[in-house]
């Protein structure tokens, strides 16, 4: 017998994090890799912005694109697990300068494109990049990095689920007819430009000037003949999220302005044919009675009344958060749950990662 | 303080915080507490939906002014909107609509750093020089992107060497570094993450921006629970009652005790919100909110 989430750490390769931003994101994908590593498996977990006192705790004191290793004696230290624990903080922009050498016919060709400046503020800037590369990132360490189970912890974006066709945004660039006739060779593209795109190119010069506009025509020319293997992979990243191996946890708070993300990410995971495996509530407040509400008032008299009205604000509160979990489960009905406490301090040594973990897995058991 | 002259110390202010820190919550407390002081306030969401108006009764904002509240008006202020106003405003109303439906300012904001953030803080500049509150607030981009947002101006000066869309960024960089046009706003909750986050982002925002630093807004501050002893021994819940003191109890220590290292870290004044228990927050929650940030601030 196995809880529902712990299926999910010991089968899945793949386990994608998601939700709105301040909801513990970061803690739970670290606390699901901790886990998988204690349970055996090579595990690995992507994270994009965590707290400096969690990233020390996983040994991540810089960015990076390769993950390290973190010692057993720190998670493991009676040497009861055969598997492995290694982390990562997302660099976008090295990641991305990994895919262009990747797909670069040469080094001439890569450094072309790297030193351009279009280029760089589209691998530091372009919406959507981090989504893209900690999409990337996971492709890559699924079938390269030797891992057997990596936990990824999404950007904390307003825009929900950017990450998902965050390979088609950049296609899309690439799509762009504009871009197409200024990837054509010189000559062809002054006689197929019309008068039209003359216009508009005129244009972005009055805004911000011409160099940068021949920088952007410098970088199309640059990447000629790289857009088939971006596109080729973009495709494999795109298989990897819809791949049953992967796995979607949706991660939230019972506050009502959290769960409202949560309810939308839940919706549109549901549009994309992608389903919630688990949901997680953190910061969850403790009741501390059953007696009903109206009985607690009808008692809160005397000396004991503020400390009544304390219980019955808390009482409230506790409430009014099972009603809104409620409302996400009903919109990913029969999805496992598991709720983590109001901790009393914030999450930022391998310790109380663990003790997340067990709130996480120690849920309603299946067989 | 006088609140009246502390909503006029800066013409814009710039809400920011890290995303779950009640930023909206804060932009809409601090206007409607601003309003009742007599400022006419605009409030300019800059990022998506942010629930501002949902507390308030009423649907997602949009690029029209609407108004929120007796002399509160609210608005969003997207990119492509943005463009299209300066270019009108710079004589290529021909162009500016194709300009932006063909995805040419896709090409041109990527090929030039923030300027999305230009086109956006331009506009906020523009509603500035023309007065068009007496107060302007700015829910900003969660934390860390705000310090990207208010950098742009600088980074874009270094990229572009020449037309309208440099000066327009010196423009707003002048707007940033002069204290009676902007300044930030800071918002957190007294808890460890946040704090750190939040002390890291002053520093930056005042290294790399030199913009000036008002208030640091503490939300959710928890209030320190009756004493235990105030609990008769033969009250019908006592075990579940002293649950709730000591819960209570170590949640205010932890709070005070980030709230005083934040105190520590950053010499900043701080209004501190009080915690409610309900589970959203409305037009109710708001004008309880707003009667302790005019406290907090009168109290100086």
């Amino acid at each position: 017998m196995v809880s529902a989430i712990e299926g999910l750490v010991d089968d899945r390769a793949v386990v994608i994090c998601c939700g709105t931003g301040g909801v513990g994101k970061t803690t739970t994908a670290a606390a699901i890799a901790l886990e998988a590593a204690r349970r055996g498996r090579r595990a690995c977990v992507v994270t994009i912005d965590p707290a400096r006192r969690l990233a020390n705790a996983l040994g991540l004191d810089a960015l990076s694109d390769t993950p390290s290793e973190i010692s057993a004696a720190l998670w493991d230290p009676h040497h009861r697990s055969t598997g492995s624990l290694a982390a990562l903080m997302l660099d976008p922009k090295r990641t991305f300068d990994g895919l262009v050498t990747r797909y670069a016919a040469d080094d001439e060709q890569a450094n072309r494109i790297l030193q351009n400046r279009f280029y760089r503020n589209i691998s530091g800037a372009l919406g959507g990049t981090q989504e893209y590369m900690a999409m990337e990132k996971l492709h890559e360490l699924h079938t390269e990095g030797g891992f057997d189970i990596v936990v990824v912890d999404t950007p904390p974006t307003r825009h929900a689920l950017d990450f998902v066709d965050a390979p088609q945004r950049l296609l899309r660039l690439f799509d762009n007819r504009l871009f197409r006739i200024m990837m054509m060779p010189t000559r062809a593209s002054m006689r197929v430009a019309g008068v039209a795109l003359q216009t508009l190119l005129r244009t972005m010069s009055r805004v911000v000037g011409r160099e940068v506009v021949d920088d952007v025509i410098a970088f199309f020319r640059a990447f000629e003949g790289m857009e088939a293997g971006f596109r080729e992979r973009a495709a494999h990243v795109q298989a990897l999220i819809a791949d049953p191996e992967t796995a979607f946890v949706l991660v939230t708070t019972p506050r009502r302005d959290a769960v409202d993300e949560a309810d939308y990410f839940a919706r549109r995971l549901v549009e994309l044919s992608l389903d919630v495996d688990a949901l997680i509530v953190n910061r969850v407040h403790p009741s501390f009675t059953d007696v009903a509400p109206a009985e607690l008032t009808a008692r809160a008299i005397g000396p004991a009344e503020p400390a009544y009205r304390l219980l019955i604000d808390l009482e409230s509160v506790a409430t009014r958060e099972q009603a809104e979990v409620a409302r996400v489960l009903e919109r990913v009905p029969g999805t496992p749950m598991a709720t983590v406490p109001l901790l009393a301090s914030d999450v930022h040594d391998l310790a109380s990662l663990g003790h997340i973990g067990e709130h996480l897995f120690a849920g309603p058991s299946v067989d | 303080m006088d609140f009246a002259a502390f909503c006029a110390t800066s013409r814009v202010v710039i809400v920011a915080g890290k995303g779950g820190v009640g930023k909206t919550t804060a932009t809409a407390t601090f206007a409607v507490a601003a309003a009742r002081a007599g400022l006419s306030v605009l409030i300019v969401e800059v990022e998506g939906k942010s629930g501002l108006t949902a507390a308030f009764g009423l649907e997602p904002l949009t690029y029209d002014e609407i108004d929120l509240a007796p002399n509160i008006r609210a608005r969003t202020l997207t990119p492509d909107e943005a463009l299209v106003d300066y270019l009108e405003d710079h004589g290529m109303r021909r162009v500016a609509r194709r300009l932006a439906s063909t995805g040419v300012l896709d090409v041109t904001a990527t090929a030039v750093p923030g300027m999305r953030d230009i086109l956006v803080l331009g506009k906020i500049k523009q509603l500035e020089q023309a007065r068009a509150a007496d107060l302007i607030l700015v829910d900003a981009p969660a934390a860390g992107h705000a310090v990207s947002f208010l950098m742009s101006p600088a980074g874009l000066l270094d990229a572009v060497s020449m037309g309208p869309i440099r000066k327009q960024a010196e423009d707003v960089v002048a707007m940033l570094r002069d204290p009676a046009r902007a300044q930030v706003m800071l918002v957190t909750l007294p808890e460890e993450t946040p704090v750190n986050e939040l002390v890291d982002t002053a520093y930056a925002l005042e290294d790399r921006v030199g913009i000036q630093l008002g208030p640091v807004v503490v939300n959710a501050c928890i209030a320190a629970p009756p004493d235990e002893s105030s609990v008769p021994v033969d009250a019908p819940d006592l075990d579940a009652l002293r649950a709730a003191i000591a819960f209570t109890t170590e949640r205010h220590r932890l709070a005070q005790s980030q709230i005083n290292r934040l105190a520590e870290r950053l010499a900043l004044p701080q209004i501190h919100l009080p915690l409610l228990s309900s589970v959203a927050v409305g037009r109710t929650e708001i004008d309880t909110l707003a009667d302790a940030f005019t406290a907090e601030v009168e109290a100086w």
